[in-house]
């Protein structure tokens, strides 16, 4: 995060309205599956394409997935009643959405970010996704399609919608807050939280003071951003926008704005003026969820580790700040790199070769050949390139890393350097070494010991015992010992 | 008994909420629901009234909580439910006033989904 204004003088303030559709089998409130892809209007009921007469039965998992994500985000988990949201639009076949409005199940909670900034949470509230529009004609543009096609696949579909206070002071936060948000989706089993299949979908409200104001300004929500990028995009643009406009002298209207990806602007859908009137009441089809205390308590404790608890768990292992362990456990790679560590390698050659050479996963490496690999490295039996061959090695076939280094010709100690650290040793210890030279068997087998400790200490455990051994005696008897 | 605060219904709120609503109205239909509606909204006045600090908002008259079904979808493997499921399937698009690609074919849009 830089603490370089975005633009000079002036201060953006983001929220951020997140979807994620919920990883169950079946849908919201009926059993029609929850599926992704597939033929259209396979997956539908009576429910799903809002037939007259079909009542909604709420999804138990849907229920407990939403009570996951309030217990990650530290949210007060509460009784929480259905709410119908009405407006008119083809892909929602009974004309209103069932959401949750004045009483949702998750309220405030907050989102630790790998860098210790906390964003607050407002709410995380269940409602149901909508069907799928393809706009035919006009090359897919609404304004000019001759028609529209609508799939109820995705109709009922469970979803949660987390909305952020508005926290965060640039585009790069924003980021980070979604990358975080998705992780710990993702590490619950709430969510697969793919924004590129619209598993997960995010809206930005966007507003701009002046540097040192305290007071909100006018904000619009940006709508229709598919991937992280595009996301960074729309609110930079969306905030130069907006100071342009104050800095002229006009004003921003609320609105909603829609983010194209080919021009690289928003453009208006509609002014405060023309907003919805979703005429809010409770859904008398539905009676209110009141989760039990019992049923929070065990839904807490199958939680698995969080992201942020994975960091903590890794920064301590390896002595550095959580920050540095982030993209590690971004990758899934800090399992192997606590036990890599525990194996006893240095732990910020393994961080290091965790972000800069296993971006394409780990494939057969295990804790142990990495920790032995990383011994190599650190004993200057290879270089940095060298050890980055071998660990792709490791990575495609498994196996043992001095046996990989060998195949390449990756010479390891070569014998004058041992006999180098052993003359070198000899002198450094010549107490010990007289007792080598001068003593009983007994004596001399435990003065070859303490020697080939020494030149296992200083090689990291890279030089052979017996090569050791028989230089040991060579010099012994050139002293004619 | 009208409560003082609310000022009462007009015609013009209930043109509003038919355009919501999608209805569309006739002048003399306007002029006889905008009494009506005034009409309820009075009795909820008269119940806004009341002192019901102490009562909780009532969601659902009835006296349930978590009605919840297991996540388990409509087996596909029994032969006679996977017929009945492509039968539905058939039956829905058929019902259809017009159909494409296995989709519900409907006039141009006019706008984003909110």
């Amino acid at each position: 995060m830089s603490d370089q204004a975005l633009i000079p003088g002036w201060e953006v303030v983001i929220g951020l309205e997140v979807h994620a559709e919920l990883a169950t089998a079946t849908k919201m409130f009926s059993s029609a599956l929850n599926q992704f892809g597939g033929q259209p209007n396979t997956n539908v009921d009576p429910v799903s394409l809002g037939l007259p007469g079909s009542l909604p039965v709420l999804n138990e998992k849907a229920v407990e997935l939403a009570i996951r994500v309030g217990l990650a985000l530290d949210c007060t988990i509460q009784r929480s009643v259905f709410a119908r949201k009405n407006y008119f639009y083809p892909d929602m076949p009974k004309d209103f959405q069932i959401s949750q409005y004045d009483l949702p199940i998750n309220g405030v909670g907050s989102l630790e970010l790998p860098d210790g900034r906390r964003i607050g949470i407002e709410r995380a509230h269940l409602e149901e996704d909508t069907g799928k529009s393809t706009h035919v004609g006009g090359g897919g543009r609404i304004h000019e399609a001759g028609h529209s096609l609508i799939d109820y696949n995705r109709s009922g579909v469970p979803l949660i919608e987390i909305v952020s206070a508005p926290d965060m002071r640039c585009a790069e936060e924003a980021r980070a807050y979604v990358s975080e948000l998705r992780a710990i989706l993702v590490a619950i089993g709430a969510s697969d939280g793919k924004m590129e299949e619209g598993s997960m979908r995010v809206d930005c409200n966007v507003s701009v003071r002046r540097e040192g104001t305290s007071e909100l300004g006018t904000r619009c929500e940006v709508k229709n951003i598919n991937s992280l990028r595009s996301m960074g995009r729309a609110i930079e643009y969306e905030a130069r926008r907006q100071v342009d406009l104050l800095e002229s002298g006009e004003k921003v209207q609320q609105q909603t704005r829609h983010w194209n990806e080919d021009d690289g602007r928003t453009h208006k859908l509609r002014s405060k003026e023309e907003a919805y009137d979703y005429r809010y009441f409770p859904e008398p089809d539905l009676v209110p969820v009141e989760p039990s205390d019992e049923w929070i308590a065990e839904i807490r404790a199958a939680l698995p580790m969080l992201p942020r608890e994975r960091r903590q768990r890794l920064a301590v292992a390896a002595g550095v700040e959580p920050q540095a362990t982030a993209l590690t456990v971004e990758r899934g790679m800090d399992d192997l790199a606590v036990d890599t560590i525990a194996a006893g390698a240095d732990a910020t050659r393994v961080l290091v070769h965790v972000e800069n050479n296993l971006a394409d996963g780990v494939g057969e490496l295990t804790a142990a050949s990495f920790a032995s690999l990383v011994a190599m490295e650190a004993g200057g039996d290879l270089t940095a390139t060298q050890a980055k061959t071998v660990l792709a090695d490791l990575v495609a076939t498994g196996g043992d890393p001095a046996a990989h280094a060998a195949s390449h010709g990756f010479e390891a100690m070569d014998t004058s350097e041992l006999e180098a650290l052993v003359d070198r040793l000899i002198a450094e210890h010549p107490d010990d070494w007289a007792g080598y030279v001068g003593g009983d068997d007994r004596e001399r087998r435990r003065k070859s010991g303490f020697f080939v400790g020494q030149v296992m200490r200083a090689t990291q455990g890279q030089a052979d015992g017996r090569i050791v051994n028989d230089l040991l005696a060579r010099r012994a008897a050139e002293q004619g010992g | 008994m009208t409560s003082p605060e609310i000022p009462r219904l007009s015609r013009d709120d209930v043109a509003h909420v038919a355009n919501l609503a999608r209805l569309t109205l006739s002048d003399e239909e306007l002029d006889a629901f905008t009494g009506q509606l005034a009409d309820v909204l009075d009795h909820a006045a008269d119940i806004e009234a009341l002192d019901l600090d102490d009562v909780p908002p009532m969601a659902n008259p009835l006296p349930l909580v978590n009605v919840l079904r297991p996540d388990v979808p409509v087996s596909t493997e029994d032969a006679a439910k996977a017929d009945a499921a492509a039968g539905f399937r058939a039956e829905v698009l058929a019902a259809a006033p017009s159909v494409e690609d296995g989709r519900f074919r409907v006039p141009p849009v006019l706008g984003e989904a909110p």
